[in-house]
């Protein structure tokens, strides 16, 4: 019984390490054979860290249940935290095989510890109110970003606020602006490539699909389900919150170092339009439904990019398109009509037959 | 030494005594009832042994350690494990996830092995399983342990509450009126479950409920709760002829 159990909850995740790796595999080999235009070979890094913010979010949204509308802040810190460390250690370490995996890690990390700090005070919060407060986080963090003066010169590093650093303390010779306010930060080596973005979205899928089937994703259904009732059979709510808080901002700040190695870094893109995007992703893709978040990052990424050929009509075709799919996803016919064409149905029956 | 020992329990929310100066002891594998007329207290009773709310004075003693005021996931690790009046599954999840929710500090792996894989993983992961489907053996759930809770009949959700309770290991279960909504027959075989709960797991059960057919039927003791203090307590059949409790219930 036991085996079983855990055969068809390892089947389900290693189904969906296979679509990632064969989607990834199949486009990187169409583009490389000029089958597909260059404008798809740039989005398959964007696909890599949308893909990682909606599987992120989904673990907050869909597994805790609770309502985040910070994604974009997490990611903001990953990208400049990730972005400054690429500077600074350029010319220290110069293997980027090296340098951007420490990067990422410590982009991830920082914005962790900024999960953990923003968690705690919000963990009485529920449904509308923490919405809103992580709403209002995302901002604060954009907007401290756009203040934030970081210069380097042969006495060390200075940081400041709205451009109150003395000159005179700065040795001009060997003067580097890393950080200049609402400028955005040039210099970050572009490490990226298509193969470490593949690889951060299976360690993250790694991680948190194993997370989700174990005790402590148990302990964050539960506590999704009936805070109460889970905190009276002993789940330690204060700790399985946080521990999601660290996680989900981890992987958003580890997709936004991603980010930082792969195009320009401009904080006004890190607003709140961009938390709701990933929302989208994520009810579209079904909350809970780590799978479909996967998937849905990566088809609503595309589509406006491959209806450039509709030109200006191009968001009115987008938004009619994403209508269309939340009215289907909750019609009970479609729903049933689906579930008769899944491939689980198919082998399931092929499977039936052969026992008989 | 008694089991659970409670003294002069009050709580008051704003100006309202809700109970008052209530007492009660409740010996090792004992079956006691708390019944009285509608608002009279029970549940906020229950709600002070499960650190749901906290008393504004008095103790509650359980096997020797003072829980009155601590939260409701120590005192669930202290061995208290309750049902509610309206039932309250997890919904979302599986009928045997559920129990292992309940099995939460029985069998424990840290966070780490269980994203990592690591060996503790895998021997916990499968002790809990075999712990989970042996409790739902015994009501007769394990057919269902993968369907998620919120589909099973009534009946059995109650039964799942109760196995997911039990999980945690209790010395003391309460359960808030088990047999309600039920009918005559499913009541009978609830009476026969929780008798077979008090011997099989060797722990008391305090229960409140309205269907005196099961309080006279499986109750050894039972204590009277009106308007927030006690009216009574004592032998079963004793305190159910007391002309006060008829009264209470019926009315002058």
């Amino acid at each position: 019984m036991f085996l079983k159990a855990v055969r068809s909850s390892t089947k389900s995740k290693y189904s969906t390490y296979i679509m990632v790796i064969a989607f990834f595999s199949i486009a990187a080999i169409l583009v490389e054979a000029g089958v597909l235009g260059s404008l798809f070979k740039g989005l398959l890094i964007p696909m890599c860290y949308y893909i990682i913010l909606a599987v992120s979010l989904n673990l907050t949204v869909g597994i805790l249940g609770e309502l985040s509308l910070g994604h974009a802040g997490f990611m903001c810190i990953g990208a400049y935290v990730g972005g400054v460390f690429s500077i600074l250690t350029k010319d220290v370490i110069t293997s980027s095989l090296i340098r951007f995996p420490l990067a990422l890690i410590i982009g991830g990390l920082v914005a962790g510890i900024f999960g953990v700090l923003i968690g705690i005070p919000i963990l009485r919060l529920n449904g509308d109110y923490l919405a809103i407060v992580t709403l209002a986080f995302g901002e604060i963090i954009k907007k401290l970003v756009q203040n934030f003066y970081f210069i380097k010169d042969v006495n060390g590093l200075h940081f400041s606020f709205a451009n109150s650093i003395d000159p005179s303390t700065i040795d001009d010779v060997s003067k580097k602006v890393i950080l200049s306010g609402p400028m955005s930060i040039s210099g970050i080596p572009k490490d990226a490539n298509i193969f470490i973005g593949v690889i951060l979205v299976l360690v993250t899928l790694f991680v948190i699909m194993n997370l989700v089937d174990s005790r402590a994703g148990r302990a964050f259904m539960s506590i999704r389900d009936n805070r109460i009732v889970a905190e009276g059979v002993g789940i330690n709510i204060t700790k399985y919150k946080l521990i999601v808080f660290a996680v989900s901002a981890f992987f958003a700040g580890v997709a936004g170092s991603l980010f930082a190695h792969f195009s320009t870094v401009d904080s006004t893109k890190f607003d709140y339009n961009l938390s709701i995007i990933i929302l989208v992703f994520v009810v579209l893709g079904g909350i809970g439904n780590i799978r479909g978040s996967v998937i849905a990052a990566v088809a609503l990424y595309a589509l406006p990019e491959l209806l450039r050929a509709f030109q200006s009509y191009r968001m009115l075709i987008y938004a009619i398109i994403l209508i269309a799919a939340m009215i289907l996803n909750n019609n009970e016919k479609f729903l049933r009509f689906k579930e008769q064409f899944t491939f689980k149905r198919l082998f399931k029956t092929k499977h039936a037959k052969e026992d008989a | 030494m008694s089991l659970l020992e409670i003294k002069d329990l009050c709580i008051s929310f704003g100006g309202l005594q809700a109970v008052q100066n209530f007492s009660m002891s409740v010996e090792n594998n004992q079956l006691y009832g708390l019944i009285g007329p509608n608002g009279a207290g029970k549940t906020t009773v229950f709600n002070m042994l499960t650190g749901v709310y906290k008393p504004t004075s008095g103790s509650i003693v359980l096997d020797g350690v003072e829980i009155g005021g601590k939260s409701p996931m120590e005192i669930s690790k202290c061995g208290i494990a309750r049902t509610y009046q309206n039932i309250r599954l997890f919904s979302n999840m599986s009928v045997i996830d559920n129990v292992k929710v309940g099995l939460h500090n029985q069998i424990e792996y840290s966070t780490l092995s269980g994203i990592f894989r690591l060996p503790s993983y895998w021997k916990q992961e499968k002790l809990m399983n075999e712990r989970a489907f042996e409790l739902l053996k015994v009501f007769d759930l394990e057919h269902q342990s993968k369907n998620l809770s919120c589909n099973l009949p009534y009946g059995k959700q109650r039964k799942l509450e109760i196995v997911r309770a039990l999980a945690t290991n209790p010395k003391l279960l309460l359960l808030d009126e088990p047999a309600a909504g039920m009918n005559p027959n499913e009541t009978a075989e609830l009476m026969n479950t929780i008798k077979f709960i008090r011997d099989e797991f060797n722990i008391a059960i305090l229960l409140i409920e309205h269907d005196m057919r099961l309080v006279s039927g499986i109750c050894e003791q039972v204590a009277v709760l009106n308007f927030g203090s006690e009216l009574t307590h004592g032998n079963t059949d004793e305190v159910l002829k007391d002309s006060r409790v008829i009264t209470a219930y019926l009315g002058e």
